[in-house]
């Protein structure tokens, strides 16, 4: 399985690699990780004529915190760099939590946080962590730059609102309020495969303890990523207690689109969304209150 | 010091884990050209016409072929097993073609080879071709395949069926008749593909000036891919050298032989003048090579109250794909070892092999025997429910008993012969598998608390015999070369299991040596002549009995050579330490390499009768094969939401008789095992209805990990085989045979299915697919 | 129009310079370029893990790398764990001692991937073995010597 022949730009610089897909449009594509890109070109399913290779590129990974409390990622930074930073293992906990689930380290050395954003795979755990966190996107291209929500970035399987011509540049993630929990869980076959049916879920709780809000997740479960805005609100106000919870996450089965796959029947993973829901409130309730 | 029976590291491992192994990908020729293959894309369809030229002008492109550019040598492959001897059969031969011609009978088929500098140019040209197609409708579905106005596979045959036979004995009417209790179910079995972690590949290389062919090949049967390729070739078998060099894993489909790409590289490389090498990639494995897949039994048993078989009726169905050049070997297996540990006195077993538009079907690891094993544990599974007797209870009560080997099954087995059990002792088995799972405490105390507190916990626990160490036969030769070190060559190859180190334990029992100091070949046949392969479980019994006889040969005519030599009796000889030496005259010595110098004298004369040097060729041909037999116990844990499993407890009790090397043995036994998970919850060919596969990778084709086999504990019992000097007996597949019962009976345990009216009569059993069954079906 | 790129590697501390295509992956770099055949293939997906390599010390998969991507980098194969020609290092040595390999083709993945996680965690239970090694498939052993075997060097290095 040999990919097909391409054209290797390797720019020094955002602006250069910008520009290389201005002009050459669809029949570039970037080079992140190569992790999602790669296997598709060895199976010949993608064959771009052109690869403008990010991976030299100053100034495109790296982490950072804005006084305000907002985590920015650069698109390039790898996933290995990610789980292993304690500032995010503290103050972004639901990210290391999925982190530990995306495939396996090998894929993690090279696997990049933008790339896989870009690829936008449903089955993918970071866009649905992005959902519920609440993730802004900044887009870059040679003709300017835009912030998208990350809830707007996914439109279809493999598709986002990328235009031709802009790239995936920084990753935007606001700060968790205090009194919050958050819990990241998925079934899978095996460690590391996609996901048959995950969730991401972050709960927050007011001073006298009752949820003031909540954000559920999906991956697997549609698609492009689902939240679950009904499932949501019906645990505003309360105290996250186990009824409250059992009944967000009936509601939750209802808000997914499983589409199905070779490993998953969709009503089972539809069955895997209120279990899951289920699981993962009850253990973000309870580290809301830690 | 004694070698055999120890757990000696490999010979093997030091050049595998610096990787100095050659493996066949790893050859490199001066000049060498890349070879792929444009393969049918549909399942079933007709070729209407084919385009090459712009494959032809591509940059770096040598040659493009089609059946037509073939001429003479184009014919389907030869019948590699005949129809077996049984009365009334129907078989009808229709074997794979080095290049599709007229129509194309399954996904992946090949129709077209480039041959090119590079693999990379090569599959550029693949691009560069266009096929004008017929579509036909494809058959998939064993029943669909033979209802009347099905579509046929093969035009010049009146229906898909490729082939059907009935082994009866004894009067099963009868046995219904007086019957306490008949218990009918239709079970499906699926396997799938072995996906060795090396796929399959081939170099060939033509050296005019020594008029000679050399081919490495990653096959199991060097010397057979020898005497078929000189014979297509027009060459003689002294033309022709084939290396199988170190094999990353077969497990069965590298034992069919004279596929496409085998017989196709050779011709090419003498046409072109030039060395070329096909390696297939993982994406044509899905399609290329040999799958193992299902059969549809419609089986039932009758009992009496005590649950002891009167008899089994079993009716079945047998995907053999698109053509059948390997007989009938996997639905014979499948036949047969229904009857497993058990006394069946009457049985009636007719199957029908049906042709679809797939992947052809030959053995993998296990070859047919899953089937069978899962039908009869599963009727005992539900007898015992049904009778309300104990699941281990039945199964002793129908055990063959000890004093009754050989016992003879009156059935053909898939050496042709009839199926006796050499030996074996199940009972001991069992109560070690029992003990070990810890079963009276599990079922009395654990499993009733864990479900109590809402855990769902079940046990499995199933018996089943395998076959093994069939001929026709292997060699082995052994010397002593002037170094002082041995050299063992034997034809049967290798798959990675360590002949090279368990069939030098064998020669170094006899001569006194370190394993260290043996050399063995076992893949080149201008090493070693005669021999067929290493399948069905059959290399130590076999090729060790084998070595073990030219080893003794070895060893009398050192002692007669040190004898002469000392001008002593030989009795009076110690052969130890890699020398000769008088017993208590410590400096009356010679070194092993020094006496065979003395053996090949260069002045004088060698006395008539004898031969030169210390070496021995010898053949083993056993009559039948050696039954080895076991017991797997498991213990699992569901979680009853997700449904999905986790393996907490695995034993396996075996019996393959004297044990070579309880360290190799151990991984065999746990490889076997992991196939069988595989096998049992993961593992799916899944297949659309236009014969398409859809999960032709290894992100979605589920092999198991190192967190999903769990740390088994293993037992032995030995009933020696009466069959071969050594007393062995086969262990490569018996790990993987009885999984799928196993946990078919474990999960229904642990999800209280019976309870709920839901029966397991099926593998594979994804999470996915219990929901389905606990939600009413599919 | 096919470009044909001068790079350097290197490859267990040694300079490889060659001109290849863009599109030439950084296994067949490895095995046909400059003949350390050592790395295996075993589905160009990256899945398996039988072509393991370590990038600047941390487990790849060398099938989802062009080798014009792997200049500037440190590549380590498993031609580079053996002290000497002839040896052994502990790793293997425990690998040969427990019988951790059959027929070895997924065995140098394996090795690249444990010196790497070996090299982060000295002390593993067997539950972080396994988890280590679920990114490598092997389909001979079961998996349980190549755990022992681990355990094993990491014992030893104590």
């Amino acid at each position: 399985m040999k990919p097909a022949p391409f054209d290797w730009h390797a720019p020094a610089t955002l602006a250069e690699a910008l520009a290389l897909k201005a002009h050459h449009g669809d029949a570039a594509r970037f080079l992140a990780g190569g992790q999602s890109l790669v296997p598709a070109m060895n199976f010949r399913v993608s064959q771009p004529a052109m690869l403008v290779d990010l991976n030299r590129v100053a100034g495109l990974d790296g982490i950072a915190w804005d006084a305000d409390g907002t985590l920015s990622i650069g698109a390039m930074t790898r996933y290995r760099s990610i789980e292993r930073d304690a500032a995010i293992a503290a103050r972004q906990p639901l990210l290391i939590e999925a982190l530990a689930e995306v495939a396996h380290p090998q894929i993690r050395t090279r696997g990049t946080l933008g790339g896989n954003l870009a690829h936008a795979d449903p089955a993918s755990e970071m866009p649905a962590v992005m959902l519920a966190l609440g993730a802004r996107f900044r887009l870059a291209s040679s003709s300017g730059g835009r912030e998208v929500a990350a809830a707007d970035f996914f439109i279809a399987p493999l598709t986002t609102v990328l235009a031709e011509d802009e790239m995936l540049a920084e990753i935007r993630i606001p700060p968790l309020p205090s009194r919050s929990g958050t819990a990241f869980l998925e079934v899978a076959r095996r460690r590391g495969d996609y996901a048959m049916l995950g969730v991401a879920v972050v709960v927050v709780r007011d001073a006298a303890g009752r949820c003031r809000e909540a954000r559920l997740a999906f991956l697997s479960a549609g698609p492009t990523p689902v939240l679950a805005p009904r499932a949501a609100a019906l645990l505003r106000g309360t105290a996250l207690d186990t009824k409250s919870i059992a009944d967000a996450a009936t509601m939750a089965q209802q808000e997914v689109e499983p589409m199905g796959s070779v490993q998953a029947n969709p009503g089972y993973q539809r069955h895997l969304a209120g279990v899951l829901a289920r699981r993962a409130l009850s253990i973000a309730a309870a580290r809301s209150l830690a | 010091m004694t070698s055999f029976g120890r757990p000696l590291t490999r010979n093997e491992d030091p050049r595998l884990l610096r990787g100095e192994a050659l493996f066949v990908d790893d050859v490199e020729l001066p000049g060498l050209l890349h070879a792929a293959f444009l393969r049918s894309p549909h399942a079933h369809a007709r070729i209407l016409g084919i385009d090459v030229t712009a494959a032809k002008t591509r940059a770096g492109v040598l040659a493009v072929y089609t059946a037509q550019d073939l001429g003479a040598y184009w014919q389907p492959g030869p019948l590699l097993v005949p129809p077996p001897p049984i009365a009334g059969m129907e078989f009808h031969q229709r074997c794979q073609v080095p290049l599709a011609r007229d129509k194309v009978r399954h996904v992946g088929e090949p129709v077209v080879m480039v041959v090119a500098e590079s693999r990379y140019i090569a599959e550029d040209a693949l691009g560069d071709i266009t096929i004008e197609w017929e579509m036909l409708a494809a058959v998939g579905d064993l029943e669909a395949a033979l209802a009347p106005g099905s579509v046929r596979v093969h035009d010049d045959l009146a229906s898909n069926v490729a082939a059907k036979a009935r082994q009866a004995r004894g009067d099963y009417a009868a046995a219904v008749a007086k019957a306490h209790r008949v218990i009918a179910r239709r079970f499906t079995y699926d396997r799938g593909a072995s996906i060795p972690m090396e796929t399959r590949g081939v170099v060939a290389q033509w050296d005019p000036r020594a008029d000679r062919l050399t081919v490495w090949d990653t096959t199991q049967a060097p010397v057979v891919i020898r005497n078929g390729l000189a014979s297509m070739l027009g060459l003689s078998e002294r033309q022709v050298r084939v290396v199988a060099p170190n094999i990353g894993g077969g497990f069965g489909p590298k034992m069919m032989m004279f596929y496409p790409e085998e017989v196709l590289v050779p011709w090419v490389a003498i046409r072109l003048g030039r060395p070329v090498k096909w390696i297939e990639d993982r994406l044509e494995h899905f399609f290329s090579t040999t799958h193992e897949r299902s059969q549809i039994h419609d089986a039932e048993i009758a009992l009496d109250a005590q649950g002891r078989i009167l008899g089994v009726r079993d009716v079945f169905l047998h995907d053999t794909g698109a053509y059948d050049p390997y007989g009938l070997t996997v639905p014979i297996n499948s036949q047969c070892t229904l009857l497993g540990c058990y006394v069946v006195p009457a049985y009636d077993s007719t199957f029908t092999a049906v042709f679809t538009n797939r992947t052809l079907v030959t053995p993998y690891r296990g070859a047919g025997r899953q089937h069978g094993v899962f039908v009869m544990e599963r009727l005992l599974d539900i007898a015992a429910r049904e009778l309300g007797i104990d699941l281990a209870e039945i199964r002793r009560r129908n055990f063959i008993p000890a004093d009754a080997f050989p016992y003879d099954q009156n059935v053909i087995y898939q050496d042709f012969t009839r199926l006796s059990y050499d030996s074996g002792n199940y009972a001991p088995i069992l109560e070690k598998a029992l003990a070990a799972i810890g079963y009276e405490h599990f079922l009395r105390e654990e499993q009733p608390k864990a479900r109590a507190e809402g855990r769902a916990l079940g046990l499995g626990l199933v018996c089943y015999v395998e076959g093994t160490g069939i001929g026709p036969y292997e060699g082995a030769r052994v010397q002593v070369q002037s170094s002082g070190r041995i050299s063992l060559a034997t034809g049967i190859g290798s798959q990675g299991q360590g002949h090279g180190t368990t069939l030098a334990q064998v020669v170094a029992q006899q001569l006194g040596v370190d394993i260290r100091d043996i050399d063995v070949t076992t893949g080149d046949t201008d090493q070693f002549y005669w021999g067929v392969g290493t399948f069905a479980s059959r290399g130590a019994v076999v090729a060790g009995s084998a070595t073990h006889a030219a080893a003794t040969l070895v060893r009398a005519k050192i002692l007669k050579t040190a004898a002469q030599h000392f001008e002593c009796a030989e009795e009076d000889l110690v052969l130890a330490g890699g020398r000769v030496h008088i017993a208590g005259v410590e400096e009356r010595t010679i070194k092993l390499g020094a006496l065979a110098g003395l053996a090949n004298p260069m002045r004088g004369a060698v006395t008539p009768g004898t031969e030169p040097g210390l070496e021995a060729t010898s053949y083993f041909g056993p009559a039948s094969g050696a039954t080895a037999s076991g017991v797997h116990a498991m213990i699992i844990e569901i979680d009853a939401e997700t449904l999905r499993p986790t393996i907490r407890d695995y034993v396996v009790v075996h019996d393959c008789g004297v044990v070579i090397n309880p360290l190799i043995l151990a991984g065999q036994i746990h490889g076997g095992v992991a196939q069988g998970i595989g096998n049992a919850i993961f593992e799916k060919l899944a297949w659309d209805d236009q014969g398409q596969l859809l999960n032709a990778s290894l992100a979605d084709y589920l092999l198991p990990t190192a967190l999903d086999v769990p740390r088994m504990v293993l037992d032995h019992t030995v009933t020696p085989s009466p069959l071969n000097p050594l007393g062995v007996k086969g262990a490569g597949e018996a790990g993987a045979i009885p999984v799928g019962a196993l946990f078919a009976q474990a999960l229904e345990d642990a999800l209280q299915l019976p309870a709920k009216g839901i029966e397991i009569l099926e593998i594979p059993l994804s999470p996915s697919r219990l929901w389905e069954l606990l939600h009413g079906g599919d | 129009m096919s470009q044909r790129i001068a790079i350097t590697l290197d490859v267990n501390g040694t300079a490889y310079r060659r001109e290849v295509e863009p599109r030439l992956l950084l296994t067949d770099f490895l095995r046909h370029e400059i003949g350390l055949t050592g790395t295996h293939v075993g589905c160009e997906h990256g899945v398996c893990g039988a072509c393991t390599i370590l990038w600047d010390t941390a487990p790849a998969r060398a099938c989802l790398i062009f080798a014009v991507q792997a200049e500037g980098h440190a590549i380590h194969t498993v031609e580079g764990l053996a002290p000497a020609p002839g040896q052994l290092n502990p790793l293997q040595q425990a690998f040969q001692d427990t019988h951790a390999l059959q027929c070895g083709y997924c065995t140098p993945g394996i090795l690249m991937t444990m010196t790497a996680f070996l090299a982060e965690n000295p002390a593993p239970t067997e539950h972080q073995v396994r988890d280590a090694l679920s990114g490598n498939l092997c389909r001979c052993t079961g998996y349980q010597h190549i755990v022992d075997a681990v355990l094993l060097a990491a014992e030893r290095a104590r």
